[in-house]
């Protein structure tokens, strides 16, 4: 489609929305964040890394730590995070987006950091990275989108695939002989005594999203103990490369990466913190 | 008072990081260069509160560097040549990212795993780019323990100035012989806060983005003609080198870091045989000394050029002379340093060739 074209296209849906809209200035309860930017998300319709976005910049803008906050980017869907957050951030090389974590929070101690980052760029390319990081402590936050495919290069198997589950490299299913099983370095991670808070979470359901939600504001609230890094996987959809509907998604999300990737706690502080601001669960 | 002291180059080295300002350290051990993580762990956190991290790997540490760098911090990492190929993607987002730090290759002989002795068989990956596109690093060449020190001065200067990576090619006997060096006083770490640097957005500025990616074509572009123009700059500004007895000279040798020296006892063993012999030393690598080794070209009937690899540096001594007079090359390979004795041998045939 050619870039007039577009803008057209863009213009006419523009006018739909307005047109049908039932937002009014009353009515209004839902407000966009601060730490959230006016740029129209990339990411596809239903795609779980625009609700994971949100959340980052609601739980930073609770906790007032807007000017003390440095994201970092990871190579995948979500490389432009950075257009999206409105805070400092670097965008990593693929995989590396921990140890990029590792090098800012150890010269600048003080403030938060957080790395977000994929399946293939957190457990494939950079799984050397995820595992010496945690083991070290940093006290950084890791957010882990597990929608179990690649889904920037266009739905390539994952080390987080299920067995069975079609992808281009797998098209007809991933088979443990040829391909190993799925990965559950959450798992893994939550062994490492480096890690203070490890837990699961999911943006399939509302409920779920609160339960993220909370996960991270620990996972940032944390930081500040310095006691070790926090690592919040979220299970996440591809619904674009699970060829599926946003609602098929999260529907099969629910019956089948669920099952193999349970929700809930992996490792909680004994006596965590009283919070000044913002409420640890 | 001139503070002397006898040092290995490596320590040396690292003495000089700690007395710069530096505020951190990434690396992972690698012969012939583990003395500078070494000496660090030592030193550098009881003196100055600088950060010093053994990184899981060269990948990690260049990208602890990438991170930290952002932050607008001196920041540098050391490692040799398996090591230094390691980290060329990371090398290649700072360049792009245009970020200031120091890296240093005290490099070995390879390819492969290779020899853990001397070499400079990396001049074309620290000269030419190394990683991937289009950028360049600056890089300076030391010579002596003492050039160890000082380039490490002089590198973190160039790369806050130039906003870019500044590479130190040294090889493994600069890093690791004994000679007297004197130290520069202790300079305060600055705690400088860059206005384009990841330290966390305040309300008086936009957000800070450190970034290689540019997906549109045409703003990729943009961003290669930026860099581009910059080192055109840098080559306007940064050229160094050294000439020795060149005025009178007959035949000029080339050569870069210790081979230079080697060269140096050479040209006296010749000047005994009334054999009248330059030295043109390269100090900077990028930007390089083109137009002077021109010039001289004009002066004297030949160039041999050393190194200590199969011949690359005089791909760029070539490029300079552009056939106006002959350049020859010597050189050794896999770690062998080359003797002043064979250097002579060298120079004898050619001039007696050129005289025949
Ligand atoms: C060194 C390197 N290798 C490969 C790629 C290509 N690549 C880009 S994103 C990606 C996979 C991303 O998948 P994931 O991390 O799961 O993120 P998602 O897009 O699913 O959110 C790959 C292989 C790259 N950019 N760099
Ligand atoms: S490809 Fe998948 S992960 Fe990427 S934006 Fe689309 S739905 Fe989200
Ligand atoms: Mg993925």
């Amino acid at each position: 489609m050619n870039e007039k074209r577009m803008l057209e296209e863009e213009k006419h849906f523009e006018t739909i929305i307005a047109e049908e809209s039932v937002c009014t200035n009353d009515n209004l309860v839902y407000e966009k964040p601060e730490t959230l930017t006016d740029t129209p998300m990339h990411y596809c319709p239903g795609c779980g890394h625009g609700v994971a976005h949100r959340l980052i910049a609601e739980v930073i803008d609770e906790l007032g730590i807007q000017d003390k906050t440095i994201g970092v980017a990871p190579v995948g869907c979500s490389v432009f995070a950075y257009n999206y957050l409105n805070i400092d951030m670097t965008e990593a090389a693929h995989g590396r987006a921990s140890a990029v974590a590792t090098g800012i929070k150890r010269v600048l101690p003080d403030k938060y950091v957080f790395s977000y980052q994929g399946d293939g760029d957190l457990a494939a390319i950079g799984t050397g990275e995820t595992i010496h990081t945690c083991n070290r402590g940093e006290n950084i936050l890791i957010i882990f989108i597990n929608n179990g495919i690649y889904g920037m290069t266009g739905g390539q198997m994952a080390p987080t695939t299920l067995i069975g589950m079609k992808s281009t490299t797998t098209p007809f299913g991933r088979e443990v002989e040829v391909m190993g099983n799925p990965l559950k370095i959450t798992e893994l991670i939550a062994q490492l005594p480096g890690v203070y808070y490890c837990t699961r979470v999911a943006v399939n359901t509302p409920n779920n999203v609160r339960k993220a939600k909370k996960a991270i504001l620990n996972g940032f609230k944390y930081q500040e103990l310095k006691k070790g890094l926090s690592f919040v996987e979220i299970v996440s959809n591809c619904p674009s490369n699970w060829k599926m509907t946003p609602l098929e998604s999260n529907k099969w999300l629910e019956e089948n990466m669920l099952p193999f990737y349970p929700l809930g706690d992996l490792k909680v502080p004994k006596n965590p913190p009283k919070a000044d601001k913002g409420e640890l669960i | 008072m001139k503070e002397l002291k006898l040092m290995k180059g490596n320590e040396a080295l690292a003495e000089a990081a700690i007395r710069a300002g530096c505020d951190g350290y990434f690396g992972y051990p690698i012969t012939p260069q583990s003395e500078v993580l070494e000496y660090l762990a030592n030193e550098a956190k009881k003196r100055t509160g600088m950060v010093v991290l053994q990184a899981e790997s060269e990948i990690a540490a260049i990208n602890m560097i990438y991170g930290a760098a952002g932050t607008g911090k001196k920041v540098m990492t050391s490692s040799s040549s398996p090591g230094i190929s390691l980290m060329q993607e990371g090398i290649s987002y700072i360049a792009c990212a245009e970020l200031p730090c120091l890296l240093v290759n005290v490099v070995r002989g390879g390819p492969g795993l290779g020899t853990i002795q001397p070499s400079q068989g990396d001049y074309f990956q620290a000269v030419k780019g190394g990683g991937h596109g289009d950028y360049k690093l600056i890089v300076l060449a030391p010579s002596t323990v003492q050039e160890m020190v000082d380039h490490v001065k002089l590198g973190f200067e160039l790369a806050f100035k130039w906003k870019n990576p500044v590479m130190i090619l040294a090889d493994g006997a600069l890093g690791q012989m004994m000679e007297k060096v004197e130290l520069f006083p202790q300079m305060e770490r600055t705690n400088e806060i860059y206005p384009w640097a990841t330290t966390g957005k305040t309300k008086d500025r936009e957000r800070s983005i450190i970034t290689s990616l540019h997906i549109q074509p045409d703003k990729m572009q943009e961003i290669n003609l930026h860099l581009q123009r910059k080192y055109r700059e840098i080559e306007k500004e940064e050229i160094r080198y050294e000439m020795i007895d060149c005025e009178d000279a007959d035949l000029v040798l080339v050569a870069f870091g210790l081979v230079a020296r080697i060269c140096q006892k050479a040209a006296g063993l010749a000047k005994e045989k009334g054999i009248k012999v330059g030295i043109f030393r390269p100090i900077s690598l990028f930007p390089y000394p083109y137009k002077e080794l021109n010039k001289l070209a004009d002066k004297v009937k030949g160039f041999l050029t050393v190194e200590m690899n199969a011949g690359q540096m005089v791909e760029d001594v070539r490029l300079a002379v552009n056939g106006k007079i002959p350049v020859e090359f010597t050189g050794k390979m896999g770690g062998i340093i080359p003797t002043p004795e064979e250097i002579l041998h060298k120079i004898e045939e050619i001039y007696v060739g050129e005289t025949a």
